[in-house]
């Protein structure tokens, strides 16, 4: 493998450059992706049937806990590839590690979320409000889900293997991930939670 | 035994069991002939492993193909149905299956890979690239579409077919009036095929920025490589939509929820519209590849430079862009108003402009051109006046007050093939017999694929030509039968008339494989075309690496310049390659995803589970491996190399 030091190590072989862009590229589908889910919901955000609104529902106290776990696990993630970029691993491992700490807290609130909706009467099969509800927020769920493995994945590959080319570009493409899943939650954050509760 | 009654045909009938036991016979005569002739580890090494680009394409090539037959033999039997009034061959039911399968069957399981068959194999020898950016995915995005296919192809033996049309239209489609299965698997083994295909379009799209040989700049790339590009963005963009468009579906059907119902809130209409929102720009995939694959025929076979290449680019630029803004024109007929229809009616039109911009080049390429008429050109100057029939019929279906009287009848199939037909499949057949050399090393015969053309020229005229006419004196489409009194009847067997011909062309193809196999020379040299683009410029058949060096672009037609003016191609010494290692994982991952998709059918949630996790295994599996690939030797590479043309030409 050649690898060219004038640039970031995640960045160093060709085929990092690949993935790198390859990534991005699947970022641009996995955006047209939320945007259909929130486009249906815009659609069907009113149309309750016999079920509860959106403002009878939701409860700001959880949503806030999810929003600022989700936005200070970006912010951890950043300093981890910051940490790699200057060759610290124990650091990167570490920021790394929190990052997914704060992924998990937040889907346990989200899975306590979920229970107290269906507790209100507003499971999946209720309203076709509800069920695209309950099916755009699953969606980023099951993103950060998978995610959390992921993550995990890399932390044991760099602990491993310490920072190599594959591994910084692995950590990389993972952290762009990542930021993309907290994007998503904002405008879930601002577009369902807020818009609904208005 | 109530459990299995599930997995029982809905409406039996003789040609379902016949069609079981063939299956039945087929699988066992594969497995027994596989065994016989010991080709198991043939088999596994160099195909169900490979991650070889070319070879990848020839997979898809097979595969299209039998699905054309089996989409094929579908549109047999409807025209054999629609050929009297009152026909009792097929019923109500097993007629819109029918029509359900071969919409499915052409477009998702026929024509997307046939296109990707073509960019398979073309696109990186045309950039003088050894592979695509990502050999792995592109194995599994073949294997992923194939096992979808499968799976959508057993349905008419296991629990029914899909019945609600290729559109698949909620609340049709929805567990109140669709109550089989049928639907299931439509949602699921298009779910499967297109996250393959959103794979390969991520493959290409790097593929093709980043990998192109030294020089070539993006204006200096061969057209079908510009279209592969764009096709693919288009592919990334429109494929998440329908993505969520198929799960929103599965989530009505098996876990019940009211996005698309007609009660608590769901809404009827917008099924039709997330599908079209991808449906429309799906019909640009199939068409933008067909119209670079003509591009580079006409520019071949006239002998001279394509007219127009900027215009080219920027038209299927515009084209990619409007394919996005004119989805509603499928139904102006559900009643969105008159300022929503006239707004999608103009942009529907509006695309005519680039399309008949590309029209005008072609034209102006052939002009005093030294026109050859050879088997894939003459599918491409066929192409040229019947498509524009098909286009000419679209803006008249695109004025939205007169579609009015055009929906839904003939009229609207017979644009519809109009324009499939000579853009998809001729553009297909041609690219097939225009690329068949490089790919198998003989060429297939010219005269009996002559004799095919016109076969199918013809016979595809005489079939759908007689529809624009029944169609607008009100006939409407997927109506299993119709009256004596309609007097529709002999324009209908008129076309099952033209069906048939259709077919013996198609029959004369697959006689025309067999021909040549065993009779056309192998000694047709690396470039029996005379053609113009790089892939002509490595071996035939191509070595597993494409070129032993890469070469160097600096003009649009770098390998027609080194041939008239000399231009060099090849530059510097002979280096070690890298070649990125065979796997067996997208094969077995697709595999897993056929299991998963036929327990998400019949709703049998333990296998579902634990399918969820073997495919997420084989994930975690790929993370942890280390794959640095392997370097094939300079002298291996000189001593396979040794023979070939180009390399003993420069050694000269």
């Amino acid at each position: 493998m050649k690898i060219d030091n004038s640039l970031p190590l995640e960045y160093g072989t060709e085929q990092n450059k690949l993935n790198i862009l390859g990534f991005w590229i699947f970022l641009g589908a996995e955006v047209m992706l939320f945007a259909t889910l929130f486009a249906t919901y815009f659609t069907l955000e009113n149309r309750i049937g016999n079920g509860p609104a959106g403002a009878e529902i939701f409860e700001l106290t959880p949503v806030l806990i999810e929003t600022i776990l989700l936005l200070t696990s970006s912010f951890t993630i950043g300093l981890g590839v910051h940490a790699m970029r200057l060759g610290r691993k124990n650091a990167m491992m570490t920021f790394f590690a929190i990052t997914l700490l704060l992924g998990l807290a937040f889907l346990g609130v989200e899975i306590y979320e979920f229970t107290h909706y269906v507790h209100v009467g507003a499971g999946l099969q209720v309203s076709a409000f509800t069920g695209i509800l309950l099916t755009t927020l699953g969606t980023h769920g099951a993103h950060v889900t998978v995610g959390l493995f992921w993550g995990l994945f890399i932390i044991m590959q760099v602990k491993k293997r310490g920072l190599t080319p594959a591994t910084a570009n692995k950590s990389f493409i993972f952290s762009l991930y990542w930021h993309f899943l907290d994007v998503v939650w904002i405008f879930i954050f601002s577009f369902i939670y807020l818009k609904g509760m208005m | 035994m109530d459990y299995f009654d599930r997995f029982a045909i809905p409406h039996p009938s003789p040609a379902i069991y016949a069609s079981m036991v063939a299956i039945g016979l087929t699988v066992i005569a594969i497995l027994i002939g596989l065994t016989y002739f010991k080709k198991w580890g043939y088999l596994w090494r160099e195909w169900l492993t490979t991650v070889d680009h070319k070879r990848i394409g020839i997979m898809y090539i097979i595969a299209a193909l039998l699905m054309l037959f089996r989409g094929g033999v579908d549109a047999l039997m409807m025209r054999a149905q629609t050929a009297v009034p009152d026909n009792k061959l097929l019923d109500a039911q097993h007629y819109n299956e029918v029509f359900t399968t071969h919409g499915v069957v052409m477009i998702i399981f026929m024509a997307m890979p046939f296109i990707y068959a073509l960019m398979n194999f073309v696109v990186p020898l045309q950039i003088g690239a050894r592979d695509v950016a990502f050999p792995r995915l592109n194995a599994l995005s073949f294997w992923l579409f194939f096992m979808g296919a499968m799976l959508f192809n057993i349905s008419f033996v296991i629990g029914g077919s899909p019945d609600a049309g290729w559109t698949s239209y909620f609340p049709l489609a929805g567990n109140d009036f669709s109550q089989s299965v049928g639907t299931n698997y439509y949602l699921m083994s298009i779910q499967i095929a297109g996250i393959g295909t959103l794979i390969s379009g991520i493959n290409f799209i790097t593929t093709i920025f980043k990998m192109r040989a030294p020089g070539m700049k993006l204006m200096k790339m061969p057209m079908f490589t510009w279209t592969a590009l764009i096709t693919n963005a288009i592919v990334v963009f429109a494929f998440p939509v329908l993505t969520v468009t198929l799960l929103l579906g599965t989530m009505d059907r098996l876990f019940g929820t009211h996005i698309f119902s007609m009660t608590n809130g769901g809404m009827d209409m917008l099924w039709a519209n997330l599908f079209w929102v991808w449906g429309h720009p799906e019909v640009y995939i199939l068409i933008l590849p067909a119209f670079g694959i003509y591009s580079e025929i006409i520019s071949t076979f006239s002998r001279r430079n394509l007219y127009g290449y900027t215009s080219m680019v920027a038209s299927i630029v515009i084209i990619s862009f409007f394919s996005f803004l004119v989805w509603t024109h499928h139904f102006f007929t559900m009643g969105q108003g008159p300022l929503t229809n006239s707004i999608f009616s103009i942009t529907t039109m509006a695309i005519a402009i680039p399309t008949g911009i590309k029209i005008f080049n072609w034209l102006l390429t052939m002009r005093k051109g030294k026109i050859e008429f050879t088997v894939p050109m003459l599918y491409s100057v066929g192409f040229i006046p019947i498509f524009t029939i098909g286009g000419v019929t679209g803006v008249m279906l695109g004025m939205a007050s007169a579609d009015y009287q055009y929906h839904n009848t003939m009229f609207l199939v017979a644009h519809f093939h109009y324009t499939i037909i000579p853009g998809v499949v001729f553009a297909m057949l041609a690219g097939l017999t225009y690329w068949w050399p490089k790919m198998f090393g003989f060429m297939l015969n010219e005269r009996i694929g002559k004799w095919a053309f016109w076969f199918i020229a013809i016979g595809f005229n005489v079939t759908f030509f007689p529809m624009f006419f029944t169609g607008l004196d009100g006939q409407a489409r997927r109506m299993y039968t119709y009256s004596e009194a309609s007097g529709y009847g002999p324009l209908n067997m008129l076309s099952f008339v033209g069906a048939v011909g259709l077919a013996i062309g198609f029959a004369l193809i697959v006689y025309n494989v067999y021909y040549s196999t065993r009779h056309s020379s192998r000694n047709i040299g690396s470039d029996p075309w005379d053609a113009r683009t790089l892939e002509w410029a490595t071996q035939t058949p191509v070595q597993s690496y494409n070129f032993a060096r890469t070469p160097h672009v600096d003009s649009i037609e770098a390998f027609w310049d080194y041939k008239k003016k000399g231009t060099p191609l090849f530059k510097g010494d002979i280096e070690k390659i890298h070649m990125p290692n065979n796997s067996g994982v997208p094969f077995i991952m697709s595999c897993i995803f056929f299991v998963w998709g036929f327990s998400f059918v019949f709703s049998m949630w333990i296998p579902a589970i634990i399918t969820t996790i073997a495919i997420f295994a084989c994930m975690a599996h790929r993370s942890f491996e280390k794959d640095d690939g392997h370097y094939i030797s300079v002298e291996e590479i000189e001593d396979t190399e040794k023979d070939g043309e180009v390399l003993a030409y420069e050694n000269r």
